[in-house]
């Protein structure tokens, strides 16, 4: 897994709630048995016609918005678990999306994934929507060390929660398996244990 | 002692080790997989050059990618194919039981667990599927997970995972007649939206939920997703117990006596807290209909799909623009052109049966394709064993091969652009059905009698 440390850039601002990990990657993209080349169907049926050709008023296809983060409405990841979400969406650029809610799985998918999932407030969410749409050259800086993220060219700033382990992993680049592997012993222990 | 609720009681018991200010590793029972969300964590595996810990505690099955026609022949899409096959390889290579195409026990995962006796209470259950809280409704701990998290299980058996929170959800009083459980957990959603159960885990109580067969129960577990819930519970009774006995994979004997004395402890506790509760009344529940794109955006089948207030309703206009639907519109009358009976919230035999006792001597109506799509090899040999079949058959109803079909529209089961849909299913987003499909969601009954009126019905209006 990539290391994350701090990362200014940027946004790409998708002001819709409730977006489904069905409209980030569509069922019918899932066939694949490698975590690879995702990217390419990235909100595909918002972002293509039925021929395949780019729909011009989809963000991702206007080229005044770019960067790698992604500035989302609330409920973010919602639907099915799906990982596929994650990986499209880091395949696709993206190191950060910014949301003032995200679905449970969706979360622990990203953070799994290296994604860094920013729950920011209401409040912040719509100061970043305004100010991207004022410039879109307007640029986030999101620290994990110090939690916070900030627009600097607006000069507010905001912490974000995420749990010490995870931050440990994220800084590290390590995963969860590596740990849970090194507990071994504790699991067939537990196992011996139980009763039931 | 401080009381504990059911939740706690069995999320507390599988805490093998707990990390400071992180998160749980939680000992995880049953493990089941299918194709689709299962490969890339086998090559994990490879990667690390690491075997599976507890392989005979992993059930996989072939659902999400098969076809519902001439499951007999290779898989036409080269793809699918692949992918199946990539599941029939990993599951050999590891030692993994697998329950493919053509085994007796094959079909949808959160069917096929409940009705072979893998599911049984107390457990702690994961699946690469949101919808693995289906289980629930045997008052375990089950809900899905991401590709990374099928491959820690995997490596480990365990999980990390932050505890959620609490929260109870009780409905009280009997149901009016042709109202289902289906429509119950619509009604719930519709009230606490998609995501007012975020971060939770959700208990279902009260007289309504206990009178449910373990069938209806599933189908409110199974949504509980939807609401944003972690997973949905309901505590095990006589009822449940009923069910289990006898399974294939049941325990039996004096192993049965052992397991059912630990099942009835398990309850929540008079004077448990929940962080958040709600209470709902049966009798305020109609069959329900859903307009939008999401399961919140669901209403009662005789009641106006809302109206669009100016600049702060954006995503209503969004979702009626999709739907091709109008704000403060009645939905009954509104004509359709598909109904699909299936998915792992509703195609059980109990439903089977309730769709074949409706349409029985009737026809569909012309312009209407109607798909039943059974749960699992088990569901539909009995359909054919109690002659549905031919009842529905006779109605104009296309009985199939299990799958999860065109719930997701992974294989060639597509709604066509356009198109209306009243569906079983879970989910309405926009191009689950297939791109552009408008699927409106409902219990096999309301989606039966649309199928034999071609458009949406009080199915009310058709029972005895």
């Amino acid at each position: 897994m990539e290391k994350f440390k701090t990362l200014t850039s940027t946004c790409v601002p998708m002001p819709f709630q409730d977006v489904d990990t069905d409209q980030i990657i569509p069922a019918r993209f899932l066939k694949a048995t490698t975590r690879e080349g995702f990217g390419d169907n990235l909100f595909c049926d918002w972002r293509f016609d039925e021929n395949g050709e780019p729909k011009s008023d989809f963000v991702l296809n206007d080229p005044t918005y770019q960067g790698q983060v992604l500035v989302a409405g609330r409920n973010f990841g919602c639907g099915s678990s799906r990982e596929h979400a994650a990986w499209a969406i880091s395949d696709y650029g993206f190191r950060v999306v910014v949301s003032s809610f995200f679905a449970d799985i969706f979360k622990n998918n990203a953070l799994n994934n290296g994604l860094l999932p920013v729950q920011v407030s209401e409040e912040f969410l719509q100061q970043l929507f305004d100010a991207i749409g004022k410039d879109p050259e307007t640029e986030v800086t999101v620290n994990l060390e110090e939690e916070e993220i900030s627009i600097p060219s607006a000069g507010v700033s905001e912490s974000f929660e995420i749990n010490a382990y995870k931050k440990y992993c994220l800084q590290n680049g390590y995963d969860d398996i590596d740990f849970l592997i090194s507990k071994k012993d504790e699991i067939e222990s537990f196992e011996k244990e139980r009763t039931i | 002692m401080k009381q504990k609720t059911l939740f706690d009681k069995i999320w507390d018991s599988h805490v093998v080790h707990d990390i400071e200010n992180g998160p749980q590793a939680l000992y995880i029972d049953r493990h089941f997989i299918h194709e689709v969300t299962s490969p890339q964590a086998f090559a994990g595996l490879r990667s690390r050059g690491i075997g599976v810990f507890r392989p005979e505690q992993t059930v996989a099955t072939a659902d999400h990618n098969v076809p519902t026609i001439n499951q007999h022949l290779p898989i036409k899409d080269a793809l699918s194919r692949h992918q199946v096959e990539t599941l029939t390889k990993n599951c050999e290579e590891f030692g993994i039981e697998l329950y493919g195409l053509g085994h007796p026990y094959q079909g949808i995962v959160h069917v096929i667990g409940p009705e072979l006796g893998i599911t049984r209470p107390g457990m702690t259950i994961v699946c690469g599927d949101s919808h693995t809280s289906t289980h629930g409704a045997f008052g375990n701990i089950a809900f899905g997970i991401g590709t990374s998290e099928v491959e820690q299980v995997l490596a480990t058996q365990c999980i990390l995972q932050k505890k959620p929170k609490s929260m109870k959800i009780e409905v009280n009083g009997p149901l009016k007649n042709g109202v289902l459980s289906k429509d119950i957990v619509l009604y719930i959603i519709s009230k606490l939206t998609t995501s007012g159960c975020t971060g939770h885990f959700v208990e279902f109580c009260g007289s309504t939920i206990e009178s449910l067969s373990m069938e209806a129960r599933m189908t409110i577990c199974n949504m509980s997703i939807e609401m944003g819930a972690r997973g949905g519970m309901i505590a095990p009774d006589e009822t449940t117990f009923a069910y289990i006995k006898g399974r294939e994979f049941a325990p039996e004997g004096e192993e049965w006596e052992r397991q059912l004395a630990y099942w009835q402890t398990l309850k929540t506790d008079e004077g448990a807290e929940f962080d958040t509760s709600y209470a709902f009344d049966a009798e305020d529940i109609e069959p329900m209909i859903t307009y939008g794109t999401n399961p919140g955006m669901g209403v009662g089948v005789t009641r106006p799909v809302p109206a669009v207030n100016g600049k702060e309703d954006a995503m209503l206009t969004k979702s009626l623009a999709y739907m091709g639907l109008e704000g403060g519109k009645n939905l009954l009358g509104h004509k359709i052109d598909y109904v699909f009976i299936g998915s792992c919230t509703n195609s059980r035999i109990e439903d089977l049966r309730m769709v074949a006792d409706l349409v029985r001597g009737k026809k569909k109506a012309d312009h209407v394709h109607a798909l039943i799509i059974p749960g699992s090899r088990q569901v539909e040999a009995q359909a054919r064993e109690e002659g549905l079949d031919k009842i529905l058959g006779e109605a104009g109803f296309e009985l199939r091969q299990p799958g999860c079909s065109a719930c997701l529209g992974m294989n060639e089961d597509k709604v066509p652009k356009g198109k209306y849909c009243v569906s079983t299913s879970n989910r309405n987003f926009e191009g689950r059905q297939g791109p552009g499909a408008r699927t409106m969601l409902a219990s096999p009954l309301t989606a039966a009698a649309a199928a034999l009126t071609g458009e949406i019905t009080d199915v009310r209006t058709m029972l005895n």
